[in-house]
């Protein structure tokens, strides 16, 4: 065991563990921030996607012990994130989720598509989403979703150096 | 899954972390990215006794733009070549093959110090830094030594590279201002793993033209006869198939003919884009 000290969603956070664990496991299992999912756990799924330093990351690709030092934003976290709150009603419109397993890695991995650039076509959103799995087969609520968050943004002139992200 | 557990260090220089993998003996590996290694270990493929994080040592995110030579640090990001923020000695080439590897979500993450250490046989970054004609600047207790990428990895998975020595980084000569490239690119999905690889480099000055192929064997290899046969401007594509099938006949594991059409048509669409341009 060994004790890290991490930085969870702007709070400074001291856990022990194990070295093996990813950052998933951590939170979900050491500090109960469960809407991270974890559903292949080898980078395949995207399910645990979370944000480190300003980056989507799979959470089950990186250490908990890895992460030190580095700022980690949740799908908790983001709870408050104009970009986020702007996808969130889009998901919702759209019915671009089912059962939820892989709403919060697409919310996540969606946002930092619409952080690069909002200017995007279908084939963008595709390829940019291509490593997030969705086993409902919702892909098509999803798309749309994030194409109408695009041009929500565009409409606003919301870009991610306006809103200071 | 889960990985088997295992201790982990971070040291603070280069010097430290070649000192930990001399002094820590058999199954102790370097991590950077981890975005190969972590699965790897989680899926119980590999295991090790010690993992030394040699990820955000400053001496491997070393940049040097020296005109005719760019070097980028191992341990510079797929995303960040993708994005521009260090040069492209490739004219381009460089952060198309970075677009391309995996998903964003590993670009972040992934280095290309990793993707040459792992050696995966279709991995992106040793087809393109050989078609590059990049040596790797390696590092270990007694010194330093240059190696070519073309010759760092022998086989799947494997290179010449002691426990104890590391990649710092790349040294990559600029391209020809009129160079032409072509890349194609097979995978089963966006982000999967290419089935094949084919980098075309023509017109790159007084450089021979390089057309390189990853997927087909153990490891990405410079097609001898296709890029000799591509010295001449004109050219039968009868002769150049010719050539690309004695070409795999030489580097493939297996030829089946599914193989062979599948290499034959990725390495032409390389050609055809490099001189289309």
């Amino acid at each position: 065991m060994t004790t890290l000290k991490l930085n969870i969603n702007g709070e400074d956070i001291t856990v022990v563990a194990e070295p093996r664990e990813s950052l998933a496991d951590i939170l979900r299992e050491r500090l109960s921030l469960t809407g991270t999912h974890l559903g292949c756990e080898h980078g395949a799924c995207g399910a645990c996607t979370v944000d480190v330093d300003g980056k989507a990351t799979r959470a089950c690709l990186i250490l908990g012990v890895m992460a030190e030092g580095r700022r980690v934003s949740t799908i908790e976290g983001l709870r408050d994130d104009p970009i986020m709150a702007i996808l969130r009603r889009h998901f919702h419109e759209n019915h671009a989720l089912q059962c939820g397993f892989c709403t919060s890695g697409m919310l996540v991995m969606a946002r930092e598509l619409l952080k690069h650039s909002t200017d995007m076509q279908e084939t963008d959103v595709r390829e940019g989403m291509a490593g997030q799995i969705c086993r409902c087969t919702g892909y098509a609520g999803i798309v749309r979703a994030i194409l109408e968050a695009a041009r929500e943004m565009r409409n606003a002139n919301l870009s991610a150096s306006l809103l200071d992200l | 899954m889960k990985p088997a557990p295992f201790d982990y260090v971070r040291p603070r220089s280069l010097e430290e972390a070649v000192r930990v993998l001399a002094d820590a003996g058999e199954d102790v590996l370097a991590l950077a990215g981890g975005q190969s290694l972590l699965p790897l270990l989680a899926l119980r493929m590999a295991s090790v006794r010690m993992l030394v994080d040699i990820g955000r040592l400053g001496a491997l995110r070393q940049v040097e733009d020296g005109g005719d030579n760019v070097v980028i640090g191992a341990a510079v990001t797929h995303a960040e070549i993708e994005d521009g923020r260090v040069p492209d000695p490739g004219r381009g080439l460089m952060k198309r093959v970075a677009a391309r590897i995996a998903y964003r979500a590993i670009r972040n993450q992934g280095t290309i110090g990793g993707s040459v250490a792992m050696a995966d046989p279709a991995a992106d970054w040793p087809a393109c830094l050989i078609a590059l004609e990049a040596k790797a600047r390696i590092v270990g207790p007694k010194g330093s030594r240059m190696v070519p990428v073309a010759d760092l990895i022998q086989d799947i998975y494997t290179t010449s590279l002691a426990r104890d020595e590391l990649i710092v980084a790349f040294e990559i000569p600029r391209l020809d201002a009129r160079v032409k490239t072509g890349l194609a690119k097979v995978a089963r999905k966006t982000g999967a793993f290419a089935m094949s690889l084919a980098i075309a480099v023509v017109d790159d000055g007084p450089r021979a033209v390089r057309v390189v192929l990853a997927g087909a064997g153990s490891r990405a290899v410079r097609l001898p006869m296709t890029s000799d046969v591509m010295q001449s401007s004109t050219l039968p594509e009868s002769v150049l198939r010719d050539a690309i099938g004695r070409d795999l006949a030489q580097s493939m594991d297996a030829t089946d003919d599914y193989a062979i059409r599948l290499h034959s048509a990725v390495v032409l669409r390389a050609i055809a884009e490099a001189r289309s341009k």
